[in-house]
């Protein structure tokens, strides 16, 4: 039996002074996994309550008012404080220097800042919620965001300030990955988690700005009055969708490709297999961050812009479909022939590809510009972001937190728990979203606080669905959290993978590494290599 | 962990050798150059679209903005990164006397924009030509003149955050140089400074046609 | 083309419901073969090729050039074809017949407002002639809405500084839902209106109902329906519960105090004012968001409405 490494970065330095004072990118990675776990809690409360609300037309438990802040906080939390820094700031903070054999992240200051500015953001964000809170929805649509009541100032700086913690952790990264890879790492030996952070990293520092800037004006129209975005004053509505969109619909490219980037590793370790197609699944990354920049017009095709532009972004956005195809395809590849065990992680890569699936194939009726008109903010709509975010990120964020949990704390959780949790994860998810889908296709607009008695039976199915998940979600961190002080000690291999990550203990010491790392083989050399469990 | 002599004090402890520090430190301060000039993008692209919608408008109320103290400004602006770059290049040469007084210069030509800057906000404040809805000027022909002072003020006054970031930052530089934190070998806080003291300068070069003399 | 919807899409009621349901249709049949494709290969392989024992070295195959443009190519040409056949039906989407009826919709929080060619209108329910193209010309008064009539499927969002326009042509006698699509604040999902499509022969008998006025009923009576038909009861009950606006029960005759802090009491003028001026003087605790009936109704209406308030004493 493996026992924990004596000396390591958990245990090296101890009180909370040395966790909040600390450079060291694996101990800003947990304590952004803190902070994301946290959002992701308070998000999923909101939404619960929000389908506890919709079991039944009219009101259930919350007035119409209450119900709009709610979902306008499940959206902003989950999106601008677990999502998008989820996969990155957290797991790839505390993954990144480890697979290239640094010893941290080329701006450890910088990176505890960003740690800073989100925790901010997040606090900035809570006092909104006491101060009135919000009720014009994640998307902030003028000009109903400049008329309404409640703290819409404090939220749009929230995530103005929170911006600021994205762009710095993608700076970070990019010049982490472009100098500090270790000797004999070139680019096409990278593993390509790596590969997909660095396209992640490239859509955050060019679209996030735009972001800023936007909100920026949407304070400014409330605060001074500037005419921008008032139809009343001159301005156009419109322009703030195209700005918001500008930056919003690259931002769910931040959210799914280090997801991608997760499975790509998850379905090689666990295969013991080569990876199938390297260089096209790191290449249709960059594919896909550069097409999300010219797609936004594909929210609006219903706001009244013209014929042109919305042929167009339709088209463009078919193309994104392309290298997600080539990612899915090149994944079934490496099953091919692999030695395939079905520990958690792979549990949740499978899902991610069941439930990617449908996300991605639904996205082709919504680019689809004339069944779009009838799809468009409805609740199929709904469904299909969850698919994609839900059943995309957030389930491939689970497979990596499951996949590194060993490294991160040096102990194991227990198989049994977590498989039965992954099981609930994903029966509840599918109910309660299929549902979302049928109901939508009837017409079911999102948003609703009530609804027609013809959509009560799809809305009751999808509030039972939100339970079993609730439930999954409860079993996981009981599992979780019991491990970390009683697990039993991981080893520092306990996958049999081949990327640099497993070659430190778990944990790894405060240096990560015994001495200089140098590459010896490549991230997927399962051909020529049979890895060591240990 | 070795901690051999050839480490020098100013060589953080995940690098290997200086030149990969330094090389770092200038992609990471292009990068957020890149963001800030994105950031400047999104209102260029604003004031673009209510242009090319109200040319008129824009015409007429750009007549109002002062070329005269608007084009001192550039030239102040203009010496300003003259100044902050031979305070670099007095540092590569070991002046560390010479670097201290370029900065100050420095420090003193952003004020005097600050200072232009000011009159010019007053005496807009005092016609009331204001941004947005607080806007009470009558003088401008076209619709809503409102939103060619909102975009001027929003432009300008971001520009001038940034101006006093600089500022900020300067004095930062200037406190560590009179502290020996600098020498020929390492300087690359103070490059990274003319970085983006440089930028500071171009937005305000763009800035300066598309209001004072375009409209 | 069926014209009767599909097992998942609502009824078609108009001519281009049809063509966009085989649309659909044709994107799900293709979806639901690559699901099976990509789910089925993967538990196929997930089972032929799970881990027996220790393991062992495998294949490294990375990559096969005919797999890969077959799965670069094939794609590529259906979602090109997808992009072909939806934007053709967009576009004809998007083109308003020449002999349409056009039909100017009013939407504001929370009610929709319809005015007809000869200067007939009214409020939530559109009354429309079968077999007849129809033009809406949509604007909003204040925030964004979305125009949406699932069983037409068309949607059009209704901005407050421009117009758009949706059009469609029913297909059959009968009552269709309209929704708020874009979220508009508390009401939107009472936002509900609905298409009355009715025979050319109805259609005309109503646009001359609409100028009579009803002499025959009792203004009370005449009160409580038109409470409904122009959607006072959107934002006002008359059982005390609280909504939107104030409720209506025992209104009539009571003080009440304005967002000034100044008094009133609720007579006959202070009603009149409210329904012509809402935004005059708005009871405290209330948001002024109601919309002026200034036009929109007659003095008898007025009169009725005030006698139906008359009536819902405590």
């Amino acid at each position: 039996m493996s026992s924990m490494p004596e000396k390591n970065y958990l245990t090296e330095k101890r009180g909370l002074k040395s966790w909040l004072l600390t450079l060291d990118h694996k101990r800003i990675g947990v304590m952004y996994l803190i902070g994301i776990s946290i959002s992701f809690a308070l998000g999923g409360i909101f939404a619960l309550l929000i389908r506890l609300e919709l079991l039944n037309p009219g009101r259930d438990i919350v007035g119409a008012q209450t119900y709009n802040q709610l979902f306008t906080l499940h959206g902003a939390v989950m999106i601008f404080l677990f999502i998008i820094p989820g996969i990155p700031a957290a797991l790839g903070n505390f993954v990144l220097p480890l697979m290239l054999g640094a010893k941290d992240v080329a701006f450890p200051r910088l990176n505890l800042a960003s740690w800073y500015i989100y925790v901010f953001g997040a606090l900035l964000a809570v006092v909104s919620i006491f101060t009135g809170s919000v009720d014009t929805g994640w998307t902030f649509y003028t000009p109903y965001s400049t008329q309404t009541s409640g703290a819409v100032v404090t939220m749009t700086l929230a995530a103005f300030i929170l911006g600021f913690s994205s762009i710095f952790t993608g700076l970070n990264f990019i010049v982490t990955i472009h100098k500090l890879r270790a000797p004999g790492m070139t680019w096409f030996k990278m593993p390509l988690f790596v590969w997909s952070l660095y396209a992640t990293a490239i859509i955050q520092v060019l679209a996030t700005p735009v972001l800023g800037i936007t909100l920026v004006l949407l304070i400014l129209e409330r605060v001074l009055g500037m005419g921008i975005f008032d139809p009343a004053m001159g301005g156009d509505p419109v322009l703030f969708q195209h700005f918001f969109w500008f930056y919003s619909h690259p931002a769910v490219y931040i959210m799914i490709l280090p997801a991608m980037g997760i499975i790509s590793e998850l379905i090689s370790t666990f295969s013991h297999k080569r990876i199938f197609g390297y260089r096209a699944i790191a290449f249709s990354s960059f594919g896909i961050a550069f097409i999300s920049f010219l797609v936004w017009g594909h929210h609006m095709f219903t706001s009244g812009q013209s014929e042109l532009a919305s042929m167009i972004f339709s088209f463009l956005t078919f193309f994104v479909a392309i290298p997600s195809g080539i990612k899915v395809f090149n994944w079934l590849a490496t099953l091919y022939k692999g030695s395939i065990s079905l520990d958690t992680p792979m549990l949740y890569a499978l899902s991610f590809l069941f439930l990617f699936a449908i996300g991605g194939l639904t996205g082709m009726f919504l680019a689809t510009t004339a069944t779009d008109i009838h799809l468009h903010d409805t609740y199929f709509v709904v469904a299909h972001f969850h698919y994609v975010m839900f059943g995309g990120t957030v389930i491939a964020f689970l497979g990596g937190l499951h996949f590194w949990w060993p490294k991160i704390w040096g102990r194991m959780y227990n198989e049994n728990w977590a498989k039965i949790s992954a099981l609930l994860v994903f029966v509840g998810f599918n109910v309660t979203f299929i549902s979302q889908f049928i109901m939508g296709i009837k017409g079911m607009p999102r948003r609703y606080y009530t609804y027609l008695d013809q959509y009560h039976r799809m809305h009751g199915f999808s509030t039972i669905g939100s339970w079993i998940m609730g439930l999954g979600f409860f079993i996981m961190v009981v599992y979780l959290v019991h491990s970390i002080y009683k697990g039993r000690p991981a080893g520092s291999n306990p996958w049999g993978s081949l990327t640099m990550e497993w070659e430190t203990t778990s944990p790894p010491p405060t240096e990560n590494f015994a001495g200089d790392m140098k590459l010896t083989h490549g991230p997927y050399d399962y051909d020529k290599i049979v890895p060591r469990t240990d | 962990m070795s901690h051999s002599k050839d480490r020098p004090s100013y060589l953080a402890h995940h690098f290997s050798d200086p030149a990969q520090q330094s090389d770092s430190a200038k992609l990471g301060m292009w990068i957020f150059i890149l963001t800030e000039i994105l950031l400047f993008g999104g209102l260029f692209v604003a004031y673009s679209i209510f242009r090319a919608w109200n040319p008129d408008m824009f015409y007429n109320a750009h007549k109002f903005l002062d070329v005269k103290m608007g084009g001192i400004n550039t030239v102040v602006l203009i010496t300003s990164s003259v100044t902050m770059a031979l305070s670099i290049r007095s540092m590569q040469l070991g002046r560390k006397k010479q670097t201290i007084g370029f900065l100050v210069a420095t420090l003193l030509f952003a004020a005097v924009f600050l200072v232009i800057k000011y009159l010019e906000y007053s005496h807009k404040f005092h016609l009331g030509q204001l941004p947005g809805k607080f806007y009470t000027f009558t003088g401008v022909k076209g619709n809503n003149p409102h939103i060619f002072f909102s975009i001027y003020f929003v432009m300008t006054g971001l520009h001038g955050v940034h101006v006093i970031a600089g500022m900020t930052v300067i004095v930062m530089m200037l406190v560590r140089t009179m502290r020996n934190r600098f020498s020929s070998e390492y300087y690359t806080p103070l490059e990274m400074t003319g970085l983006y003291w440089h930028l500071v300068d171009l937005i305000w070069i763009y800035l300066f046609p598309l209001l004072y003399l375009i409209g | 083309m069926d014209t009767t919807g599909t097992l998942l899409m609502p009824p078609a009621g108009s001519t281009i419901a049809g063509e966009v349901d085989a649309i659909f249709n044709l994107i799900l049949y293709v979806s639901i073969f690559f699901f099976i494709l990509i789910v089925g290969l993967a538990a196929f392989f997930v089972f032929k090729y799970r881990r027996r024992g220790e393991p062992g070295l495998t294949s490294g195959v990375d990559h096969n050039i005919k797999l890969e443009l077959l799965w670069t190519i094939v794609p590529s040409i259906i979602v090109v074809m997808f992009f072909v056949v939806g934007f053709r039906l967009f576009l004809k989407m998007n083109i308003v017949p020449a002999n349409a009826i056009e039909i100017k919709v009013t939407a504001q929080r929370w009610m929709w407002t319809f005015d007809y060619p000869d200067g007939a209108n009214s409020v939530n329910t559109m009354v429309v002639p079968v077999n007849q193209p129809v033009k809406a010309l949509l604007s909003s008064t204040d925030v964004i809405h979305s125009f949406f009539v699932p069983d037409f499927r068309i949607k059009m969002d209704v901005l407050p500084n421009r117009y758009t326009v949706a059009w469609f042509e029913a297909v059959r006698i009968g009552e269709y839902n309209l929704f708020c699509a874009e979220y508009c604040g508390k009401g939107h999902s009472e936002m509900l209106g609905k298409i009355k499509v009715v025979s050319e022969d109805d259609y005309k008998e109503w646009l001359e109902e609409s100028f009579k006025v009803d002499e025959s009923m009792p203004l009370e009576e005449y009160g409580e329906s038109l409470y409904r038909s122009r959607a006072c009861n959107t934002c006002h009950t008359t059982d005390g519960s609280g909504s939107v606006g104030p409720t209506f029960k025992g209104i009539y005759g009571h003080q009440v105090i304005l967002s000034d802090l100044k008094t009133v009491t609720v007579d006959e003028n202070y009603i009149r004012e409210s329904i012509l001026d809402p935004r005059a003087k708005v009871v405290a605790g209330f948001q002024p968001v109601m919309p002026t009936y200034q036009g929109r109704l007659r003095d008898r209406e007025i009169d009725a409405l005030i006698a139906y308030l008359k009536s819902l004493k405590e």
